[in-house]
């Protein structure tokens, strides 16, 4: 063929590259000049008053993002299995329940647990009386249920897949050995489908970060209620913002290199 | 208590006043452009960056993924702050630095600015990732015929492309719909706000609650409908399940 | 062509500015996007009513501008003057020293006590004494939080902040906190409605002029004077000529003014 030069080409992988290539050094350089300026030139002068609560911000942030996670996978485990083996109409349900949470959006659950559920509350004093009233009465819980609900439903679609997934030779091989269908999930189904969930996973307990500040807006304390309050006592517009950004941008980058750490503890030929 | 049981009252919903329902249906119009458009906008910015990361030189794909990396590591909360406030704050600076009156960023259009700089940094990827599956004998065949990069774009790549960039695409504008709740906190008067003051204007707030998941979950299965729709004739001729 | 192209530019962008400066004699009055009944809440058809957007009518008649209504967020209202997305601030905003610090202020409009409410049938006063070990329910960025955190912080058992005053009022009606420290207006008006017949009034809060302010005023961008002078000269004339006591009679039977 003739050796016209093709000013597009189809796609061409560009070639691995070291990292400190001169353009790279280049933009760590403007990068650096930015961040120097940025913390020179701005008033960070609150920062010493904030600290500890800000850490303690971090904390409760981090705390709700685990637990939630954990809780919230769980309970898509259940919600995968339903609608894998279950019967019908607990399966119609499993798939109702994704349905519904994955359609509205999560600043709307929240609210609605909590200010419609306070109306309730409102309208039967009697309630007080009860021995849940100390949970009711506090705004965690409620923040809790709906991160939990909204990863389980999101998470419920990919264990799903996931125990769909896992091949029937090996279940009826365990059933062969006589294993009761418990041991049989436990030992078999759940493992194999976790591994293959597991990518997934940690990419969405990633995402759920993201979905914590909401719980800010029903005066749960975490790290962007310190911040909100850090806004609205120095009417600040920029810099309290940033260290938001920027605190968020480290959290995930630990999360990553944590679950990258976590995978490749997997056992796996290939799986 | 003089209210009457918080369900049963659904007269506060009705579509004239002294119901609320012409309220909640102007903020779900409100939600819908500021979905449409903040997803309009990703999309254009998804083809700009997918296009700058697969063929730009070394800085634009450095800076693009410090782009798409940064949207994706931040909370849309903090990211729609960050662009109302300060990102409106910072357009008029510069605007008023060369000298120019400062221009009035309606609610609206921040809003789409906003939505659609989140969305643009997972469009990139979803597109990058659907041009990347395109089979490379079509480009190949298109420089072939002479076809200027702008024509291979809009005749090859562009229609190529959208099979394999359907199912991403379509999981962003769901999150659009969803995401455009969050202007509820910076006070813009989409459906989720209105929603809230409806409800604190006559403490009815399951009601008003549940009435916006109703609307926010047609939406939700309108979309998933049409994009089944889209999905079937994008794919015609192409055999089975990716 | 490519001379008519230039021309069709050349208009388009002196239309612009033209539209553009049209467009600045409008002034955009931040309101708080909730509920503040009776100053200003939305009704059923979308407009926003009340005392305050009365005022406002009466203060821009005679100050002849072009007011628009503009809900922005109770806690990004600051922001939003200080940036140009509005240009006054009419919302129940007291005028303090803090404040000062950043905003400008006409002169005050109105001025109110700040009151302490709860449930009816839980006897405590309105000092850090009375509110030892319970939970106050405040606004976000309002002169009750400050004082709620300067004068209870240490005795009350938590500070929880609220986006809305009606959301603060709607958790004390459903128990889950115990008081709710705001403007004794806006709290007399909630405790005469529907939902506020759970709660009395306990007390007014001694007063602490540095956090409390002293009266409520338009907020403006400094260095604004033109704006402030007429907003002052406006606030002046709708006194002296009877205006503001005509339409503060549908909703007080007293002079908000205050001393």
């Amino acid at each position: 063929m003739s050796d016209t030069k093709v000013t597009m080409p189809a796609y061409v992988p560009p070639p691995p590259r070291r990292l400190l290539e001169p353009h790279r050094i280049f933009l760590i350089a403007l990068f650096g000049a930015i961040v120097f300026c940025a913390v020179w030139f701005l008033r960070w002068d609150w920062l010493e008053k904030y600290q500890w609560k800000l850490i303690h911000g971090i904390w409760e942030t981090l705390f709700l993002l685990f637990s939630t996670a954990a809780a919230g996978f769980v309970l898509a485990v259940i919600l995968g299995i339903v609608q894998v083996t279950g019967p019908r109409p607990l399966a119609m349900l499993a798939r109702g329940f994704c349905t519904l949470i994955r359609g509205t959006p999560l600043l709307l659950q929240l609210w609605l647990l909590y200010y419609g559920l306070g109306s309730v509350f409102a309208q039967y004093p009697e309630i007080r009386q009860s021995m849940f009233w100390p949970y009711l009465r506090q705004a965690w819980p409620y923040g809790f249920t709906a991160l939990m609900l909204s990863f389980a439903a999101y998470e419920g679609e990919v264990m799903r897949g996931a125990f769909a997934g896992v091949p029937r030779g090996e279940l009826e091989a365990a059933r062969a050995f006589g294993m009761g269908r418990f041991t049989m999930f436990r030992r078999i189904w759940l493992p194999r489908a976790f591994y293959r969930a597991l990518p997934t996973l940690s990419g969405e307990t990633v995402l759920q970060l993201k979905s914590t500040p909401l719980v800010a807006t029903i005066t749960v304390v975490d790290v962007y209620a310190i911040i909100s309050r850090v806004r609205q006592d120095t009417y600040l517009t920029y810099e309290p913002l940033l260290l938001l950004a920027l605190i968020y941008m480290c959290l995930t980058g630990i999360l990553v290199m944590l679950f990258r750490f976590l995978e490749n503890r997997i056992p796996s030929r290939g799986a | 208590m003089a209210a009457s049981p918080v369900f049963l009252n659904l007269d506060l919903l009705a579509l004239s006043p002294p119901g609320w329902g012409g309220v909640l249906l102007a903020g779900f119009a409100a939600s819908l452009q500021l979905a449409v458009g903040g997803f309009g906008l990703g999309l254009l910015i998804g083809i700009g960056g997918a296009f700058g990361k697969l063929y730009g030189g070394p800085i634009l794909r450095d800076l693009l993924e410090v782009y798409t990396t940064v949207i994706r590591a931040v909370p849309e909360l903090v990211l729609i702050l960050l662009l109302y406030y300060a990102g409106t704050d910072a357009v008029n600076s510069l605007l008023m630095l060369v000298g120019l009156p400062r221009v009035d960023i309606s609610g609206l259009a921040a809003g789409i600015f906003v939505i659609g700089v989140v969305q643009g940094a997972y469009s990139t990827e979803v597109l990058r990732g659907a041009i990347k599956a395109i089979p490379p004998g079509q480009i190949e065949a298109a420089r072939a015929y002479g076809m200027s990069p702008f024509k291979t774009l809009r005749r090859i790549t562009l229609p190529a492309m959208l099979p394999y960039a359907i199912p991403g695409l379509s999981n962003l504008w769901l999150i659009a719909t969803k995401d455009t709740a969050l202007l509820a906190v910076v006070g813009f008067s989409e459906l989720t706000l209105v929603t809230r003051q409806a409800a604190g204007a006559t403490k009815a707030y399951m009601l008003f609650y549940c009435a916006a998941g109703v609307l926010y979950l047609t939406l939700t299965l309108v979309s998933n409908r049409v994009i089944g729709h889209i999905e079937r004739r994008a794919r015609r001729g192409i055999a089975g399940p990716m | 062509m490519k001379h008519i192209l230039k021309t069709t530019l050349a208009a388009a962008a002196l239309a612009t500015t033209a539209f553009t400066g049209a467009l600045a004699e409008e002034v955009k009055v931040g309101i708080a996007a909730e509920p503040y009944p009776p100053f200003t809440s939305p009704d059923s058809s979308g407009k926003w009513v009340g005392w305050e957007i009365e005022f406002m009518d009466a203060i821009c008649a005679e100050a002849k501008l072009d007011c628009v209504v503009t809900p922005v967020a109770w806690d990004g209202i600051i922001p939003a003057l200080t940036s140009g997305k509005i240009d006054m601030i009419i919302g129940s905003m007291s005028i303090t020293e803090e404040r000062l610090k950043t905003i400008d202020f006409s002169d005050k409009y109105y001025n109110t006590p700040t009151g302490i409410i709860g449930a009816k049938g839980d006897d405590f006063e309105a000092t850090p004494e009375g509110l030892s070990g319970k939970i106050i329910g405040v606004q976000v960025s309002t002169i009750h939080a400050d004082y709620a955190e300067k004068h209870f912080g240490d005795v009350a058992a938590e500070i929880k902040q609220y986006q809305t005053q009606d959301e603060a009022n709607q958790d004390l009606a459903a128990g889950r906190v115990d008081a709710v420290q705001a403007d004794a207006i806006a709290l007399d008006a909630f405790l005469k409605s529907d939902g506020g017949d759970c709660c009395e009034l306990k007390g007014n809060v001694e007063d602490d002029e540095a956090i409390l302010g002293a009266g409520v005023g338009v907020g403006i961008r400094k260095g604004d004077t033109e704006l402030k002078d007429k907003l002052n000269a406006a606030i002046k004339a709708i006194r002296d000529n009877g205006t503001y006591e005509s339409f503060s009679k549908k909703y007080f039977d007293f002079d908000i003014y205050g001393g």
